[in-house]
């Protein structure tokens, strides 16, 4: 199924471009932001990364999610499902499938970009050293659970519902602590903070950037958390899987 | 159903000898299917599609199978064309191609000939009755060409409104309801003449 994956992205170059663009884009943009407030923010001032730092690790998120659902739709799209679900394949092993290339693409997308940042605004987001490696795994395992929620959904309900995984990870940014510390939001929005794994990287991050500290229990936090989360989206994902048996979706896909 | 992709409301099914609900997987890549319903990546070349349901099926000489087919269901010329590029016809034999890529002992053909001109789709009959005679496999077809069914089956079930209505050898049914061809069957069954006033109708006549 990986196979299946990179063949289609070989064969298709917007699918190639559409990988890095964005997070080049948006790489951009906030490297530009933060020329301007390194010299108007004392803050930003402490570590002029912090916030094209940010916006790399959302962008892990972000494409993470999208490798699994968007790459998902690609079966729906197609009209596979039925193909691909009377062979041996398990859903189980479609899941897998969809994490690793959800991983290939973000690796390709965002790297692109954290490497196009050296020249264009002398940051390398890689002289985090291994706190990178921490904060990259758990932003792309909620990505993963997201997406896989997102494709449930979209299983079930059908192509109608794909607009989901465009916006359903922009619900939980403000809330992520990306560009800000929590303790910027009000208390009840801290305590819907606390249950995302992306808010104690962000404040990791934070931490490795301002205080050069790695926060070993912001990291365990967000790593029990996306354990959680991870379960909850491959079970949904398996139990969508079994309705669409029940309804005949695999065979009858559409809005 | 058959193909575990629709579960039923009730009731088992039992394919090769295995419960397809329990143990479908013991099945699965002993079957295969094709389907003008089911489509296949479009933006994946026939050779590209092929190579993945090869692996999917765990074949392990994957070209070997491939360049086989090819001969097979002339394919060859449209290898490395995009599968979405294809005409209606070559969708077909690709597809039919993809199912035989496992040398499947249950063969499950909805419509194989739909959209093939005639010298292609007598060829296509013609290995696919070589393939049952070589394998001892078993084809089921969905299909309304009858003349197709007469040729191929030696087992027909006749269905309306999703319910069998009948069932026999084509000799058998041509037999029980008097008629020349199973196409003139198939009206018989479709416009809900009862059979037997009409056959014994016809023999009066002669």
């Amino acid at each position: 199924m990986v196979l299946r994956y990179i063949y289609l992205m070989r064969g298709s170059w917007p699918r190639i471009l559409e990988l890095t663009y964005w997070p080049t884009m948006q790489m951009i943009l906030w490297g530009f932001i933060s020329q301007f407030l390194v010299t108007n923010s004392s803050w930003v001032a402490q570590a002029s990364g912090v916030l094209l730092a940010g916006v790399l690790l959302w962008d892990v998120m972000f494409r993470g999610q999208l490798g699994v659902s968007v790459v998902f739709f690609e079966e729906m799209y197609s009209r596979n499902l039925g193909h691909l679900f009377a062979s041996p394949l398990r859903p189980y092993e479609l899941v897998i499938a969809l994490l690793v290339i959800s991983l290939i693409r973000t690796l390709i997308g965002v790297g692109g970009a954290a490497l196009l940042a050296i020249p264009f605004y002398h940051y390398s987001i890689f002289t985090m050293g291994l706190p990178l490696i921490a904060f990259f795994v758990n932003l792309l395992v909620m990505g993963w659970a997201i997406g896989l929620l997102v494709g449930g959904l979209v299983l079930r309900y059908g192509l109608g519902a794909e607009n989901l995984a465009w916006v359903a990870i922009f619900a939980i940014a403000p809330v992520s602590g990306i560009y800000y510390p929590i303790s910027v939001l009000p208390g009840w929005l801290q305590t819907v903070a606390h249950l995302l794994p992306a808010s104690y990287v962000f404040e990791g991050m934070r931490a490795v950037l301002m205080e050069h500290t790695f926060r070993a229990d912001l990291f365990f936090q967000a790593a029990m958390l996306n354990i959680v989360y991870l379960a909850l989206g491959i079970v949904v994902f398996l139990a969508v899987f079994h309705i669409a048996r029940q309804r005949g979706l695999l065979l009858n896909m559409g809005e | 159903m058959l193909l575990g992709l629709l579960l039923p409301t009730s009731g088992c099914i039992t394919v090769l000898g295995e419960d397809m609900l329990r143990h479908r997987y013991r099945v699965l890549p002993r079957m295969n299917f094709s389907s003008p319903y089911v489509d296949l990546p479009h933006r994946l070349t026939v050779t590209e599609n092929l190579t993945v349901y090869a692996r999917l099926y765990g074949l392990k000489q994957v070209a070997q199978r491939l360049k086989q087919l090819a001969e097979d269901l002339d394919i060859a010329g449209f290898m490395p064309r995009h599968y979405g590029s294809l005409s209606a016809g070559q969708k077909t034999r690709v597809a039919l191609a993809k199912a035989l890529l496992n040398e499947p002992e249950l063969l499950l053909l909805d419509e194989p000939t739909a959209s093939l001109d005639p010298d292609t789709a007598d060829r296509i009959r013609s290995y696919l009755l070589r393939y049952k005679a070589r394998t001892g496999a078993t084809l089921l077809f969905a299909s309304h060409n009858m003349v197709e069914v007469e040729r191929i089956c030696t087992d027909v079930i006749m269905m309306r409104a999703g319910l069998i209505v009948d069932r026999g050898t084509p000799q058998s049914l041509l037999a029980r309801y008097g008629r020349q061809n199973l196409e003139q069957v198939f009206l018989d069954i479709a416009r809900g003449r009862d059979e037997q006033d009409e056959a014994k109708a016809r023999r009066g006549v002669r």
